[in-house]
């Protein structure tokens, strides 16, 4: 049995409300399902509560109280949604409902996301509404336990920031949202935050394709471990990270990591592993980068791109600025179609920089609070897609069946031009 | 580990209680949750899995663990809202999403069993699952 403080007992018992209740009887059959001793507060969620989902539109017809009692507590009861009690901020959603052409893709969805946004916003869920919210203002600080959802959050959180968190789920994070609490377990822990496998980058990882490439490669080797790097040639910057970091946790479940001298948590190679040994040590060079680019692109036959996606995870305001300079004076292929995702607040900058309207001058879109994987919209007929990020070259053919390769930013751009993918192995 | 006539049974931890039985589905990829199943029939969706196109539901599941999106629980909750969850689960590396997962399947689920379930039991194979005693019985295809 976990061992609970007064005040959780209390929750637990139902002296602060059904729905602390509910969600305290959540946390502790989680807790131990982990085998968690006890319970840690927190003052940092991100979840979601988006009914945007094609699979809750029905559910949602009971109400929002029940979509919350089911799906963020797990309870079978209905229970009053009450408001959050810490910093909680949503996810990326379904769609993105300023846009007249999703919105009518999406049909009835669209009335229910902004309807689940006006419940759920008024009861302290922040909308910002994008898979990286450290790109628009949560950015915990080192040592501080959070419970977030969104595996190349979570990875950016625990590996960049230094901040605590497990991969959370949909319920957890509901839960942990009005009792402040999550299970004291995995990456809260210090001592499971050290490295557990070395790796010697021995070959040129420069854009964000190369580090695309690296996570991908790396988490298929180490899945759940924590794997310390040596050898990159230049410090990388958020937006390499953010994509590292998002590859990593797709083809294994990377959540944690360490480069010495660059994240936080590790001075040099002997403070990333703390005294643990090695497991092993891998090299990272030209002939595993590049097996690594033929097994993501293993599934895309045809070079004629109906589709160019970019921003998963969403794009920081210089990665739309880059596909803005890249495009301008170019016309998208009336054959093809490039779409640009970022979370809502950059759009806002994006816009008052002339950025968007140098895409849309092209012919191009910038969306907002989605991407292709979650609203599974793409332009009407698409087969083949071409993206600069592994995570959605990893998903996108299973969710929605097309095909799909992965390149760098400017062969993404010049094939949304051309209609056709021209990108070459490293 | 112990044997019984042609059962054998292998003891671990609970991570959900309950007991069910059914036949194994068993493999040595990890899964995927959100985009690597679909929740409505249970089958496995992701392109390079074993499982690829296999369903899971009334099955006794028996993977390694969980990988990727944090959607796991999610998409396992909507299987089971589906009626496509596994009857219970049988794993080897616990994770945050495999345990919240296993707690919103609300099927039986062990862990921590003192012999590789994926090398003793194979697809199938009759298994049934305690999840209060963190036990796992298993009578091979052909044995009953």
């Amino acid at each position: 049995m976990m061992k609970l403080t007064e005040f959780e007992r209390a929750m637990l018992d139902g002296a602060h409300g059904a729905a602390k209740a509910r969600a305290m009887d959540l946390l502790v059959r989680y807790g131990e399902a982990l085998g968690a001793e006890r319970l840690v507060e927190t003052g940092n969620v991100a979840g979601t509560w988006s009914v945007s989902n094609p699979v809750l539109r029905d559910f949602a017809k009971r109400g929002m109280d029940a979509v919350f009692s089911e799906f963020n507590l797990d309870s079978d009861e209905i229970v009053e949604t009450p408001q959050a009690e810490t910093l909680t901020c949503q996810l990326i959603q379904g769609i993105d409902p300023r846009s007249p052409e999703m919105r009518a893709a999406a049909g009835d969805a669209s009335d229910l996301q902004n309807a689940g946004e006006a419940f759920f916003g008024k009861r302290g869920v922040a909308m910002m509404s994008t898979c990286t919210p450290y790109q628009v203002g949560n950015v915990p600080v080192m040592g501080e336990h959070c419970a977030w959802m969104e595996s190349s959050a979570v990875i950016y959180c625990n590996g960049v920031l230094g901040a605590r968190t497990n991969t959370e789920g949909r319920e957890s994070t509901g839960a942990a949202s009005i009792t402040r609490r999550i299970p004291y377990w995995g990456y809260h822990i210090p001592e499971n935050r050290r490295g557990t496998h070395l790796i010697e980058i021995d070959t040129e990882v420069d854009d964000i394709r190369d580090w695309g490439l690296l996570g991908y490669w790396v988490g298929d080797l180490v899945q759940e471990d924590i794997p310390v790097f040596t050898g990159a040639r230049e410090r990388p910057s958020l937006i390499k990270l953010k994509h590292f970091g998002a590859a990593a946790a797709s083809s294994g479940g990377v959540e944690m990591y360490h480069i010495p001298g660059v994240t936080p948590e590790a001075r040099d190679v002997e403070q990333a592993f703390g005294g643990r040994k090695s497991k092993a040590t891998f090299r990272f060079g030209a002939a595993e980068r590049r097996a690594t680019w033929e097994k993501l692109n293993a599934g895309a036959k045809s070079n004629d791109i109906d589709f160019v996606m970019l921003g998963c995870p969403h794009n920081s305001i210089d990665q739309v600025r880059h596909v803005a300079r890249l495009i301008e004076g170019r016309k998208v292929s009336t054959s093809s179609a490039l779409w640009v995702f970022t979370p809502r607040a950059i759009k806002d900058v994006a816009d008052r920089s002339g950025y968007t309207e140098i895409i849309e001058a092209a012919g191009g879109r910038v969306y907002v609070d989605t991407c292709p994987a979650i609203s599974r919209l793409m332009p009407k007929g698409t087969k083949t897609v071409a993206t600069d990020s592994a995570k959605q070259a990893h998903y996108l053919p299973a969710i929605t069946g097309v095909q799909c390769w992965f390149g760098g930013v400017a062969e993404c751009v010049d094939a949304a031009v051309t209609g056709r993918f021209a990108g070459v192995a490293p | 580990m112990t044997l019984a006539n042609d059962k054998i049974i292998l003891r671990g931890r609970k991570v959900v209680g309950g007991v069910a039985e059914g036949e194994a589905l068993v493999t040595t990829d990890t899964i995927s949750g959100w985009g690597g199943i679909d929740p409505r029939t249970g089958a496995v969706i992701e392109t390079r899995h074993e499982l690829r196109g296999q369903s899971f539901k009334d099955k006794v599941l028996v993977f390694p663990g969980a990988k990727g999106s944090s959607g796991w629980s999610h998409y396992f909750h909507l299987a089971r809202l589906s009626g496509a969850a596994p009857k219970a689960m049988v794993f080897n590396v616990m994770t945050t999403k495999v345990a919240l997962g296993a707690v919103v399947t609300r099927a039986p689920a062990v862990t921590d069993l003192d012999r590789d379930p994926l090398e003793v039991i194979a697809t199938g194979d009759w298994v049934r699952v305690d999840g209060d005693a963190g036990t796992v019985e298993i009578i091979k295809k052909g044995g009953r």
